[in-house]
């Protein structure tokens, strides 16, 4: 599903170059549960970004689903991200005046679905998550826990393939990032390519495949021991 | 995206941002109000002055004894001192052509008009009856002189308001005699109160047949020829047949001026249309600080909303999708302030006429288009630099921040 040669990217800071990754190299199979752990400033949240078309790699290539997406306009990376991705973020960022219903159903007003099938996916993702009861409340009538569980369905109400997670139990207990964890869990044991970044040891052992990052490289992937 | 949720979603984050949207549409309102309040202003003087010279009379041409020189500015005669004098024969010879309705002879002088004990210095015209319809006037009470020969001097005579009023209180004036220098008139008729028509006060004279006033003043001579045109068209031909009809009776002498109240008209206008457009080009100006209001508050919002951009960025909105979404708000706002202006312009048009009921307020329609659509084209203008920043933003930074 995933394919990174070479890949590399340097932020130019002032008249330095800062080398946040330096030659990735990385396959990943469809239906795969990743983490990605190592010390803070290793690189994980860059690597995230470019695998999710947020950003573009200095040099090198990436390949998803066996197409080059390194050279895509940036209006072609738009359309891959609204179908083929979904992001989880450690801030949740809900849009604040929008409800929970309405921030799930963001992505398919962006796509143009028409609103009957708006609805039913909607209802649908509520369900799933289990805040049905919580669909006409703002994020800021919400808790943590029932946050990310909006963010998580509105990463997947468009079916993606790929579900990219940056520390999404970062800023929550441990009760609630426990349920979070078994959301994104249940998605994947449906088929979801999910990759998660943390930096808590525990979750980071439940994927079956697990990246271990320093300074910009990867020093240890589980697959190939 | 589909425009239905482009236009709810805009409606959305006006809504969400309540006095950032009140300031907008303030700002906006206020601009296109006193647009409409301007330019309804300067139409109103326009109006009024139109007005006033049709209440001159329409078609109307003049013709002055004398010759006026069009460089010299002072009147100056062709030969001789004095100009030949302009006589009821050229009056009725002018009567002969197909393109004239109506021609009314005049003369002004001043004497003491007196009845009873009382006696004042009033104007005294001298016409016939074909003035009352020359000169858009209106009978009060009683008629107008008779339609007679012009040169039958009959002792009848017809009072303005004022001097009815000064002479004979709330009496019955119709029937009376009254003594206008040192002969006797009959008053037959009261002029309806006109007001002030352009300089004449209509309420301040007495009228009676011209060839009593040539006796009475001991002249043959006329102050004026008044000429109505049978149409607006016939004015340059009318004109000509006047030169040509007065010269054959003048011995070859071009010594008349003519004058129409269009060409008058016709610079006024223009002057009064360039102070509209300028008055108009003014508030317009204020629009234009509406819009760089607009512009300040929406580099604000995209500011503050920099976390939202870079989300609708990462669930996949292109950057053209964005640009749409804060035109689609610059829109509304612009519209909403728009039809508020409007409303505040209306309001206060509606103030200003019921301040000053003389002046015939009324919006041109082109200045309701012109203002709706300044607003909308500022509001987008300003706008999309805005929108253009809010696209370029790198949704990585954007989401960096919390
Ligand atoms: N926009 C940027 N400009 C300059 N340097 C950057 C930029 N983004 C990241 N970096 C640098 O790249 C390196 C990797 O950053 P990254 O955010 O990927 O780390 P991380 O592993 O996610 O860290 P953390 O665990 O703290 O989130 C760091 O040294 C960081 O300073
Ligand atoms: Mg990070």
């Amino acid at each position: 599903m995933i394919d990174l040669e070479n890949i590399q990217r340097i932020f130019p800071v002032g008249d330095q170059e800062v080398h946040a990754l330096r030659d990735i190299n990385l396959h990943i199979d469809a239906g795969e549960y990743l983490s990605i752990m190592g010390p803070s400033g290793s690189g994980k949240s860059t690597l995230l970004n470019l695998l999710g078309l947020l950003d573009r790699p200095t040099a090198g290539r990436y390949r998803l689903d066996g197409q080059d997406v390194t050279t895509l306009s940036d209006n072609q990376q738009a359309h891959l991200r609204r179908e083929r991705i979904g992001f989880v973020f450690q801030f949740f960022h809900l849009v604040p005046r929008l409800t929970a219903a309405q921030n799930i159903e963001l992505p398919m007003v962006l796509a143009g679905l028409p609103v009957d099938a708006r609805q039913l996916r909607v209802q649908q993702a509520l369900r799933d998550m289990g805040i049905s009861d919580r669909a006409g409340h703002r994020p800021d009538q919400l808790s943590g826990g029932q946050r990310q569980r909006v963010a998580i369905a509105r990463a997947t109400v468009m079916q993606p393939g790929l579900l990219l997670a940056d520390e999404p139990t970062g800023n929550l207990d441990r009760a609630s990032g426990k349920d979070v964890v078994d959301i994104l869990e249940t998605l994947q044991r449906r088929g979801i390519t999910l990759i998660v970044v943390t930096h808590d040891p525990e979750l980071g052992e439940r994927a079956q495949r697990r990246l271990h990052m320093v300074d910009g490289t990867i020093v240890n992937d589980t697959a190939k021991p | 995206m589909r425009s239905i949720d482009i236009a709810r979603y805009a409606l959305g984050s006006l809504n969400g941002a309540r006095s950032r949207t009140a300031l907008m549409l303030l700002a906006m309102s206020i601009g296109v109000a006193s647009v409409l309040v301007l330019t309804s202003l300067g139409e109103a003087a326009r109006r009024y002055v139109s007005g006033e010279f049709a209440s001159l009379g329409t078609n109307l041409v003049i013709v002055l004894p004398g010759r006026t020189e069009t460089a010299g500015g002072e009147p100056s005669m062709l030969i001789g001192d004095t100009p030949r004098a302009l006589t009821l024969g050229d009056a009725q010879a002018l009567l002969r052509s197909s393109l004239i309705r109506r021609v009314a002879p005049l003369n002004i002088g001043s004497a003491p008009v007196s009845y009873g004990g009382l006696e004042r210095d009033i104007p005294i015209w001298g016409s016939t009856a074909e003035l009352l319809e020359i000169r858009h006037w209106k009978m009060g009470l009683g008629r107008f002189l008779p339609k007679a020969e012009w040169d039958r001097a009959s002792p009848v005579c017809v009072l303005g308001q004022k001097v009815r009023k000064e002479l004979f209180g709330n009496q019955p004036v119709l029937g009376e005699w009254v003594r206008i220098g040192d002969r006797r008139f009959r008053v037959i008729g009261i002029l309806e109160s006109a007001g002030e028509s352009l300089g004449v006060a209509v309420e301040d004279m007495v009228i009676v047949p011209v060839a009593s006033i040539q006796r009475l003043f001991n002249t043959s001579s006329l102050f004026r020829i008044l000429v109505e045109a049978r149409s607006r068209e016939a004015i340059p031909r009318v004109i000509e047949h006047i030169t040509r009809t007065i010269r054959e009776r003048h011995q070859g002498e071009e010594d008349i001026t003519v004058i129409t109240q269009d060409a008058v008209l016709a610079t006024f206008d223009n002057i009064l249309q360039a102070l509209t457009l300028t008055v108009a080009g003014i508030a317009a100006i204020s629009l234009g600080v509406a819009g760089i209001l607009i512009m300040n508050v929406m580099l604000v919002a995209v500011a503050q909303r920099t976390t939202e951009i870079g989300l609708l960025k990462a669930l996949g909105a292109p950057g053209r999708q964005i640009i749409n979404l804060f035109l689609a708000e610059a829109a509304l706002l612009s519209l909403l302030g728009a039809g508020l202006g409007l409303v505040i312009g209306q309001i206060g048009n509606g103030l200003i006429g019921y301040i000053y009921p003389d002046l015939p307020m009324g919006t041109p329609l082109w200045a309701f288009v012109a203002a709706i659509g300044v607003a909308l084209g500022t509001g987008l203008l300003f706008s999309l630099l805005p929108a253009r920043r809010a696209a370029r933003l790198d949704p990585v930074q954007a989401l960096a921040r919390r």
